[in-house]
């Protein structure tokens, strides 16, 4: 069997491909918060308790009304996003405009909230959900063995990511997005309904992790608890992009799942830190971040 | 000019307005009104609380109490998207060129709220520079062919009166003038201008009435035609 420093070809591109498909979900989950960051200037800490609804409600939803993996991949990420609205309509609005420490505490107690009640309904050993069958077994790439779903989970998360990037970068609502994200008060004063603007913003942000979740849930532990470990991560890697930057979340999170991936590969013991340090060193060197703009 | 016949016709009509922002109160109850057509100008000394009028009548100012009529409307509950919707367009003294956006997309940002506005074919007639740098970014423009962007931006939106803040600063004579040509074109349509303008051999010969502005309070209201009249006081009031 052909080796690459010693480690079999087929180990490294196995790992290879969990760390691109980690790095879909990280360039899911960070792109939401850079959006989010970009027009309401909040940090949301409570982007992970909304991942874990993604994949709970999906879970729940099956479980008690046989909703399936495909209604639930459209349904559940408007259920959740709306759900992001309110929370968006009577709590955050209250705080704009405060220093960013009001809406991070906010947030992350809101995160609090959702996790501890979910945990006493469901306690944290794990849901199962059962992969749709059409998913079930995968090709021999003849270097390594590829799942279905795996392969679509890369799909689905990168035309997401795609299309986000397209209507904010290329499209009428996405200038008002760009535009209101540098000075929302003038937008107002040309007649843009800017509370709107923020509103839904914030509900689509919320509705990339909770489809980020859905993905998750067949391969995944689906559990109240999942969303605050990848937080970290995520926050890590938009640090790493620079915040605020939609092109940079979705790049520097594919790129991230990569680098912990190799990691694993050849020094498993630091793959769990890998990030950070990558952090750290990107902090050192460039504050804005790889791709943010100099202050 | 005299012979209009919307001369007489009030288009903004503000009494008793103060503005805060925070715990600092800039406007000290400014009583002003501009009929339609007109072009106005608010006159004054830096820090007097000519820009913060025009955002008080946005409704871009912390606080405000008083009464700002729009068209005959009150509009010191409206909600700040609402205000361009009276056919208000505002230029800020900052521009406002938006860095993450090319001038063109620059340019139709703004919504149309009122039906005659220029179309982009007549404003990139009236601005051949804004056409030939259509896919520049917003903010790599000249201070010049960023101030005639910000000027066009409001110009395609119908509205019928412009809040224009400081649209000369820092500006090269030819543009000056360039700018002074297109406020007589946008008069002759009939649009009513305030003009916050701190270069009075400008604003002079365009203006039909001054207002100064000093301690956030009208202290001096002078028609063109009495201009030559009172110069000395004028002068006295801008430090000139």
């Amino acid at each position: 069997m052909s080796m690459i420093f010693g480690v079999p070809l087929a180990v490294l591109s196995g790992q290879l491909l969990i760390g691109v498909i980690n790095g879909a979900f990280y360039a899911l989950l960070s792109l939401g918060l850079a959006v989010i960051f970009g027009l309401l200037k909040i940090i949301n800490f409570a982007h992970g308790a909304m991942y874990m609804l993604g994949a709970l409600v999906t879970v729940v939803l099956f479980d008690a009304l046989g909703i399936n993996y495909w209604v639930a991949l459209f349904l559940v990420p408007i259920i959740v996003g709306a759900f992001g609205m309110l929370i968006e309509y009577f709590l955050l609005r209250r705080i704009a405009g405060q220093d960013h420490i009001y809406s991070l505490l906010l947030t992350f107690g809101v995160a609090l909230i959702i996790q501890g009640v979910l945990t006493n309904i469901y306690g944290v050993s794990g849901l199962r959900y059962t992969m749709p069958d059409i998913f079930k077994g995968g090709v021999n790439l003849g270097f390594m063995f590829l799942p279905y779903y795996r392969a679509w989970v890369i799909v689905a998360a990168l035309l997401v990511c795609f299309g986000t990037w397209f209507i904010i970068e290329k499209t009428k609502l996405g200038s008002y997005l760009r535009a209101g994200t540098e000075d929302s008060q003038l937008m107002q004063g040309f007649g843009i309904n800017v509370p709107l603007l923020i509103s839904l913003t914030y509900g689509f942000g919320v509705m990339l992790a909770a489809f980020a979740g859905v993905l998750a849930a067949p391969i995944y532990s689906v559990t109240p608890v999942m969303g605050s470990s990848i937080l970290i991560v995520v926050f890590a890697v938009v640090v790493i992009g620079g915040m605020g930057s939609i092109g940079g979340a979705i790049i520097t999170g594919i790129l991230m799942g990569v680098v912990e991936g190799l990691t694993k590969t050849f020094y498993p013991p630091a793959s769990s830190a890998v990030i950070f340090l990558v952090m750290v060193v990107v902090l050192m060197f460039r504050p804005t971040g790889l791709f943010g703009k100099e202050a | 000019m005299s012979s209009n016949p919307d001369r007489e016709y009030e288009q903004l009509r503000i009494s008793g307005l103060h503005a805060f922002y925070g715990e600092s109160h800039i406007l000290h109850g400014i009583d002003l009104e501009v009929n339609r057509g007109e072009l106005v100008t608010l006159l004054g000394r830096n820090g007097a609380g000519r820009s913060t009028t025009l955002k008080a009548i946005m409704n871009m100012v912390g606080r405000r109490t008083g009464s700002i009529m729009i068209n005959g409307e009150e509009t010191m509950q409206c909600a700040p998207h609402h205000i361009a919707r009276l056919g208000v367009g505002y230029c800020p003294e900052h521009r406002g060129i938006f860095s993450s956006l090319n001038v063109q997309e620059n340019l139709t940002l703004p919504p149309v709220v009122r039906s005659g506005g220029m179309s982009l074919e007549d404003i990139y007639t009236m601005f051949p520079n804004l056409y030939e740098r259509r896919f520049s970014q917003g903010t790599k423009l000249s201070g010049g062919e960023q101030q005639m962007l910000a000027m066009a931006r409001i110009l395609r939106t119908g509205a019928n009166m412009l809040l224009l803040d400081e649209i000369t600063e820092g500006l090269a004579p030819v543009i000056v003038e360039k700018l002074g040509e297109v406020l007589v074109a946008l008069k002759n349509k009939g649009l009513t201008i305030v003009l916050v303008e701190q270069n009075f051999h400008f604003a002079a010969p365009l203006a039909d009435r001054h207002y100064v502005v000093e301690h956030g309070q009208i202290v001096e209201e002078i028609s063109a035609n009495e201009l030559s009249a009172k110069q000395s006081v004028l002068d006295s009031y801008l430090g000139v």
